[in-house]
């Protein structure tokens, strides 16, 4: 595996192997000499502390050293193109560059141009976000339920979230059915064509019925150039409360990539309810990069 | 006196009803006479046999990037390019910098011109001051000075009044108004176009209707005000749709189409390379296939580049952030051949009508026929030689182009102008 730019083009085989190995990362124990002295990259061009943090301690984990560079403080603030940057690192010799950036198909740019040095994604634009989707995967099964006819509700600003995206082609290759569930403005109805298996709902009700996974996505204003919602609405039409929760099958679990705004899009009771799985979902963020890092370096 | 005489080529100039193989004779920069086995003592020979010879083509939308941009091009290397894609005339659009929004700067475009330029460079006047949409520009002195029509090209008038405004001005001098038609709300930071492909990859869409909402709007101040319109680079099926509705009601509106609208759709690109990024975007496969209806049925009367050059260092980046554009000259000719000509889609002398009697009346220029006493432009080209563009041979300062690589069949072969060979294959 060269690097990790998205879940579309994996194979389901490839993405079965990175979740079983990530199990045996669940627990604490040492894992240092799997990649001593490797060293990997973390260039941030957007502000995020838990991805980072969490690629940081997954690769030292493994025994890797790991850098880490956001945006704010790099030379790109002094007008320096993202070509220049990534060669300059690039000559310092990493092992591999985690990227996120907040231009959609940067770090595929960038795999064109630097093609020795691999490039995983850590969230490009309103593209892909490939680790999480992995996570978030590697969270369904350890609830004991299975990715083939797993049923689905995405709900939010899918127009705008790579995490959406990868889900959806993540479950959509396990023959899972997905219902991306929004307000018409943040749902575009191509959205249907992107995957198999894949249905749209303007009504959340509809969405989570007989669902046994809820994915809730953060409503993300700072995407969004306009209201693309009637303000003051969108908590009442599309935020997940508890009354909605009989409509899904009993068993079901509420996930949720952070960081959660209570009362947007999501209550308060839902996000501590004990369907809710969001800090396993922080877990096994570190399990599933650390089984990522592996795969692309050992190779 | 200065002779030049193409031997032995199939002639073809569909505004004179010449399609034959003959000898084009031309003397002191005027074609002087077509015919078979012309007698010219001393004059320069140039062989033609299994070649086309057309009148000279015009690309009537070009950017030249003198004054201002001289990094990406300038009037000299785009004119090579114009040259070596078989181009005789081509007109440059005003977004340079400064704004060519006054006559002086139509001067110094045309100025630059006479002492660099391969081929006959005709500008194009902006609409408003430095193109801001606002204030009108200096039409009528830019006009004495030489231009050929007036546009904002790529910052489109959204202030209907100043377009009604513009058209009443541009009818009263005779010049044609060319309209980028974007609504600036609906493509708002758009990169690509909209639709499968911009959801799949995380980019923002341009809708089609952007565009089509100001080909209404423009039609309709165009029967407003009689003023000539002319849509630059149509791209949506919709739009022709709405032209050749404008025709059939015999208002005097014209659109011209380019080789990359119809013949790449958004399935084609290569994610996030941006070297497929330009407005307006390629649209989808139903939107090409209407441009080439448009094309076979008569709706779009040229075929123009928007020849765009654009620095490397400017294309290389995040396909949010780079500029859009791509180079054109050189593989017009080509790409036509492909996708119109030996597809059976339409005939030779229908795409050599498109570039050359086509384009010539939308402008009003007394170009692009062969009849005697018309300009000595002439474009020699073939359809059957293989060929490959190299971009790094490009003659433009530029390398931005999604052709790179191609293999054509057929191609321009050479570029007379004035009765002097100012290209030709090597």
């Amino acid at each position: 595996m060269r690097g990790l730019l998205g879940i579309e083009p994996l194979e389901r085989a490839e993405i079965e192997a990175i979740l079983e190995r990530a199990r045996a990362f669940q627990t604490r124990e040492s894992h240092k000499e799997i990649l001593q002295g490797r060293m990997v990259v973390n260039l941030f061009f957007e502000a995020s502390t838990r991805t980072r943090t969490s690629f940081e301690i997954a690769a030292k984990r493994l025994g890797a050293d790991a850098v880490s560079i956001t945006a704010a403080a790099s030379s790109v603030s002094k007008g320096e193109s993202l070509v220049d940057t990534l060669n300059t690192l690039n000559a310092m010799r990493p092992d591999a560059i985690i990227m996120r950036h907040a231009a959609s198909g940067a770090p595929h740019f960038l795999a064109r141009h630097l093609r020795e040095t691999p490039i995983v994604n850590a969230g490009d634009g309103t593209h892909e976000h490939p680790t999480q989707a992995l996570l978030d995967a590697r969270t369904i099964l350890d609830r004991g339920k299975k990715l083939e006819g797993l049923r689905a509700a995405i709900i939010g600003d899918i127009a705008h979230s790579r995490v959406a995206r990868s889900n959806v082609h993540l479950l959509s290759k396990f023959g899972a059915r997905v219902v991306l569930c929004g307000p018409a403005p943040l749902l575009p109805k191509e959205l249907a064509q992107i995957a198999p298996g894949v249905e749209l709902s303007y009504d959340i009700r509809e969405a989570i019925r007989e669902a046994d996974v809820i994915m809730m996505l953060r409503v993300q204003l700072e995407r969004q150039h306009e209201a693309s919602f009637p303000a003051g609405e969108y908590f009442r039409f599309y935020g997940l409360r508890l009354e909605h929760l009989g409509l899904a099958k009993p068993d079901a679990i509420v996930m949720h990539p952070g960081p959660i705004n209570r009362g947007r899009e999501i209550s308060s009771e839902v996000a501590d309810s004990q369907s809710s799985v969001i800090l396993s979902q922080v877990e096994n963020g570190i399990a599933v990069r650390m089984a990522v890092l592996e795969r692309i370096l050992r190779s | 006196m200065a002779k030049l005489v193409i031997r032995n080529g199939r002639v073809i100039d569909p505004a004179g009803g010449v399609d034959r193989t003959a000898d084009v004779l031309i003397v002191d920069g005027a074609i002087a006479g077509i015919a078979a086995g012309i007698e010219a003592a001393g004059a320069e020979e140039f062989d033609a046999t299994g070649c086309i010879v057309a009148p000279g083509f015009l690309d009537i939308h070009v950017h030249l990037r003198e004054p201002g941009f001289e990094h990406a091009e300038t009037i000299e290397s785009g004119s090579r390019a114009a040259a070596a894609g078989g181009f005789t005339t081509i007109c440059p659009m005003p977004n340079t910098a400064p704004v060519n929004d006054n006559h002086t700067v139509t001067r110094y475009i045309i100025e630059q011109a006479e002492r660099y330029a391969k081929v006959n460079v005709f500008p194009i006047g902006a609409i408003t001051k430095g193109s801001q949409g606002e204030d009108l520009a200096s039409i009528g002195s830019m006009k004495e000075a030489g231009a050929v029509a007036i546009s904002d090209d790529g910052r489109p008038v959204m202030n209907a009044r100043v377009m009604r405004r513009a058209m009443e001005v541009a009818a009263s001098m005779g010049l044609p108004v060319i309209d980028h038609c974007e609504d600036l709300h609906l493509s708002l930071d758009g990169d690509m176009n909209e639709g499968v492909a911009s959801v799949r990859l995380g980019l923002r869409g341009i809708p089609a209707a952007s565009e089509d909402v100001m080909v209404a709007r423009d039609i309709l101040l165009a029967e407003l005000t009689g003023a000539r319109f002319h849509v630059a680079h149509i791209s949506s099926r919709r739009s022709v749709q709405m032209v050749a509705f404008a025709k059939s009601r015999g208002l005097k509106v014209s659109c011209e189409a380019t080789p990359h609208h119809f013949v790449l759709s958004d399935e084609d690109m290569i994610p996030y390379d941006s070297n497929f990024k330009m407005k307006p975007p390629l649209r989808s496969r139903c939107d090409a296939g209407g441009v080439v209806e448009g094309i076979v049925s008569g709706t779009v009367d040229a075929i123009a580049t928007d020849h765009a050059p654009h620095a490397g260092s400017e294309k290389m980046q995040e396909f949010e952030q780079c500029p859009f554009g791509i180079l054109g000259l050189e593989t017009a000719i080509g790409l036509a051949l492909e996708t119109l000509v030996h597809s059976g889609k339409i005939g030779l002398a229908r795409m050599v009508e498109l570039f050359t009697s086509g384009p010539a009346r939308v402008m009003g220029l007394d170009r692009g026929t062969l009849r005697p006493g018309a300009a000595g432009d002439v474009t020699v080209f073939d359809t059957e030689r293989r060929w490959v563009y190299d971009v790094n041979r490009s003659y433009s300062k530029s390398r931005n182009s999604p052709f790179h690589g191609r293999e054509f069949r057929g191609g321009p072969v050479a570029a007379i102008v004035n009765g002097e060979v100012a290209w030709r294959l090597e």
